[in-house]
């Protein structure tokens, strides 16, 4: 039966937080109210990837883009729009650079994406593997079993030229041929979803939108390596991803598509989950096998390499979410197509998960060699605020800043790395001028010394001492040499941790030191912090021309420690101020400043 | 603390899913999983009885439970706030929402108040990035939470 409109919810785990769930029921309830539930279907999809104006809505076939829709908007969308036919206005985006009735392919947001990894994120019900079929799904599938020798399979993805989207970028098709060629068996594959960059979560949404592209890449990696069973390494912190793999696995399994004798083909595959549980490092590939192995999730010295000794030390082929969801489409419409996307030596898009002081925040997908500033300034609508931009920092814990004269480089691989960042698994935060660098260096490594799993000393005595030497930054009261010194742990760390981890911890730090030195100078020769964010190095005053005695300021001290008259200037006692920045946010009148 | 040795009645849930696993490599992160959704931490009287049943040794199941922060020792509040870290509600705020609550709570981070209602802590990275800052309690997602909606949230979670 044929619908005559669709509904399309968004049922990401964002939208889901703003009452998403609701909304989709308040539509089946209202398109019954009204008489026409045989006409408009409802569908629950992954993730629009523009979260900043969720929960998202998407009528078509018109292409109607609602944002930031109450789950009591649904009665006026069914009463207005499906049942008279007329937009409901108010709730359209509006962006800076259109009228009220965009379309989709009006918004800039889209405009200059291309959505491979992303295809079906928004577009089908994830909980049902039918949609998926119906937008070619298991196609690939289908030619690798019956049409495709294994070095055929390996050589399309050769001619792809798809790299790893996990970090370092290595060429998927070596791994495959690698673990293809080891004479040992069993063999496994390894779906890694230990998403723990902080700032990231594409591929979160790739699984919430789109579980089934990753079975199916996993089965063409088991038929073309010989393997006949696959673990997906997932967090447990996803639960609602956790959930929809539960459901694509049993749906998979009812129609054939996995389990024994896949489509008549006489080649079996199993897919078993195993939950990760809070650890940075178990995103490391060594440390990631042994978490699944039951252990802790120490990395080993490599080589070996996984693809010869890896699970149970037995060969595995080991790729991350978003390596996994181009697979199939390379398969379908060729290494050839694929390799025309991108740059010389990076070919296809990345997923960014673009955050941060920016005015459009969501996932983005792009060809690789678009510049950081069309992402940052034609998709990601510029910084929010008005404020100026400083610098984006992309890679997460293990990446680097790159500051305002670079937004015109291509991003690829090389580039980012040359510019002393990476391209990690596709965090891009965006810092405005009172996001202090010192700030930022200790926040990451903050956190890599609380990941560091303690295996091997650089790692872990190196990433304490350098967070010793911030924190004195930090504090006013350190002094020229200790930056000195902190290039030279910086440096042994990166040279001689076992890890990637351990190698790449420094970089938050080199790179800020590269680009904002004159930052650090101003904390350890100044003692001031020229973004306000370094308590130790801040005082908050009152300037007694501009204060009108409201005592909004002296109500909403924590520590009561700003006194004054009714209608006189008030005073903050600054022996008892613990800083909390609660008087400058509240003052209406500019009258408490930090310096 | 206790000391208890002798052995302790797990839970049907739990039993069916051990005997489910046993027999399969690698099962120790996922029978932990289990132990934690049945009793919302791991108690050392199950511990001890999961290396009885598993022969594996206590020592070995503790390194790691103390390895993986996601498995807690001591039992949480009823209701369980998590406040995201990750760097862009770090950007946004995150760590004033976390001071705010350890004011309005009067518990500090990773502690359960007195009353065993609520207890606190910090996480890297819910995945929402686009809504920061972030909080949730239990399984519910609270976006672009200001300071001052924090009374109500924690008022409506008190009541149920």
């Amino acid at each position: 039966m044929a619908f005559k409109s669709y509904v399309l919810v968004c049922g990401g785990t964002a939208c889901q937080s703003s009452k998403s769930d609701e909304i989709y029921k308040n539509f089946i309830t209202e398109l019954e109210a009204a008489g026409i539930k045989e006409d408009v279907q409802v569908v629950k999809t992954g993730c629009f990837g523009f979260c900043e104006k969720g929960p998202i809505v998407k009528v078509l076939p018109d292409e109607s883009f609602y944002v930031e829709v109450n789950p009591t908007d649904a009665k006026e969308i069914v009463a207005e729009h499906l049942v008279k036919g007329r937009q409901v206005k108010r709730l359209l985006y509006q962006g800076e650079e259109t009228k009220k009735h965009a379309k989709v392919e009006d918004i800039a947001f889209y405009q200059k994406q291309f959505r491979i990894v992303l295809r079906n994120c928004g577009v089908i019900n994830p909980e049902d593997i039918n949609e998926y079929i119906a937008r070619d799904g298991y196609a690939a599938l289908e030619k690798v079993l019956f049409e495709m020798t294994p070095d055929q399979v390996i050589n399309e993805l050769k001619i792809s030229g798809l790299r790893g989207r996990g970090g370092a970028g290595f060429p998927t098709w070596l791994k495959w041929n690698f673990t293809k060629q080891v004479n040992d068996s069993p063999k496994y594959i390894v779906c890694n979803a230990d998403e723990g960059d902080p700032g990231a979560y594409m591929d979160r949404s790739t699984i919430e939108g789109d579980p089934h592209s990753i079975l199916e890449a996993m089965i063409i990696a088991g038929k073309t390596i010989g393997s006949n069973k696959g673990y997906i390494y997932i967090r447990a912190e996803y639960p609602l991803a956790i959930h929809r793999l539960d459901i694509a696995i049993k749906q998979a399994k009812e129609l054939g598509l996995l389990g024994k004798d896949i489509l008549g083909s006489g080649f079996d595959f199993d897919i078993e989950l195993r939950l990760g549980a809070g650890a940075f490092v178990c995103g490391e590939e060594t440390a990631l096998l042994a978490s699944i192995e039951g252990e802790r999730g120490m990395p080993k010295p490599r080589p070996p390499f996984p693809a010869v000794k890896g699970l149970w030390q037995k060969p595995t082929v080991i790729n991350n979410v978003e390596t996994w969801a181009n697979i199939p489409v390379i398969i379908l419409r060729g290494g050839a197509w694929f390799a025309n996307i991108g740059t010389e030596k990076s070919k296809g898009t990345k997923v960014f998960a673009l955050t941060g002081k920016i005015r459009n925040s969501g996932l983005v997908e792009v060809p690789m060699g678009t510049t950081l500033r069309e992402i940052i300034y034609d998709i990601g609508g510029g910084i929010i605020n008005g404020k100026k931009f400083k610098a984006v920092q992309t890679g997460g814990p293990s990446g680097g800043v790159i500051t305002a004269e670079y937004l015109d480089t291509p991003i690829d691989y090389e580039n980012l790395q040359k510019l002393g960042s990476i391209m990690g698994s596709g965090g891009m935060i965006v810092m405005d001028e009172d996001d202090c660098m010192v700030d930022i260096a200790k926040f990451y490594l903050g956190f890599t010394v609380d990941e560091s799993c303690g295996k091997c000393a650089p790692c872990r005595v190196g990433g304490r001492q350098l967070l010793n030497y911030l924190d004195k930054i930090s504090k006013g009261k350190a002094t020229r040499d200790d930056i000195t010194k902190m290039r030279q742990i910086g440096n042994a760390m990166k040279r001689a941790s076992l890890c990637g981890l351990g190698q790449t911890a420094p970089n938050p730090v080199l790179s800020t030191l590269t680009y904002f030195e004159k930052e650090y100078l101003a904390h350890i020769d100044d003692r001031t912090c020229p973004a306000g964010k370094c308590k130790d190095l801040i005082t908050y005053s009152i300037l007694p021309e501009k204060c009108i005695g409201c005592g909004l300021c002296a109500r909403r001290c924590p520590v009561n420690c700003i006194t004054g008259e009714k209608r006189q200037p008030h005073v903050i006692d600054r022996s008892a101020c613990i800083k909390c920045g609660e008087c400058y946010s509240v003052c209406k009148f500019g009258a408490v400043v930090r310096k | 603390m206790t000391t208890a040795t002798e052995p302790v009645k797990l839970t049907a849930g739990l039993q069916q899913f051990i005997a489910e696993w046993k027999d399969r490599p690698g099962n120790l992160i996922m029978i932990l999983h289990k132990v934690q959704e049945e009793y919302g931490y791991v108690p050392r009287p199950v511990a001890i009885q999961l290396s009885k049943e598993l022969d594996v040794p206590l020592a070995k199941i503790y390194g790691v439970i103390t390895f993986y922060h996601f498995f807690k020792l001591r039992k949480p509040g009823k209701n369980k706030i998590s406040v995201c870290l990750g760097t862009a509600c770090y950007l946004k705020g995150g760590e004033d929402l976390l001071h705010e609550l350890e004011t309005l709570l009067g518990t500090g981070v990773n502690s359960t108040t007195d009353d065993g209602i609520f207890s606190i802590e910090a996480v890297r990275c819910v995945g929402c990035c686009g809504l920061a800052p972030v909080l949730m309690v239990n399984h519910e997602v609270y976006g672009k939470v200001k300071k001052d909606q924090l009374a109500d949230i924690l008022a409506k979670h008190r009541e149920s």
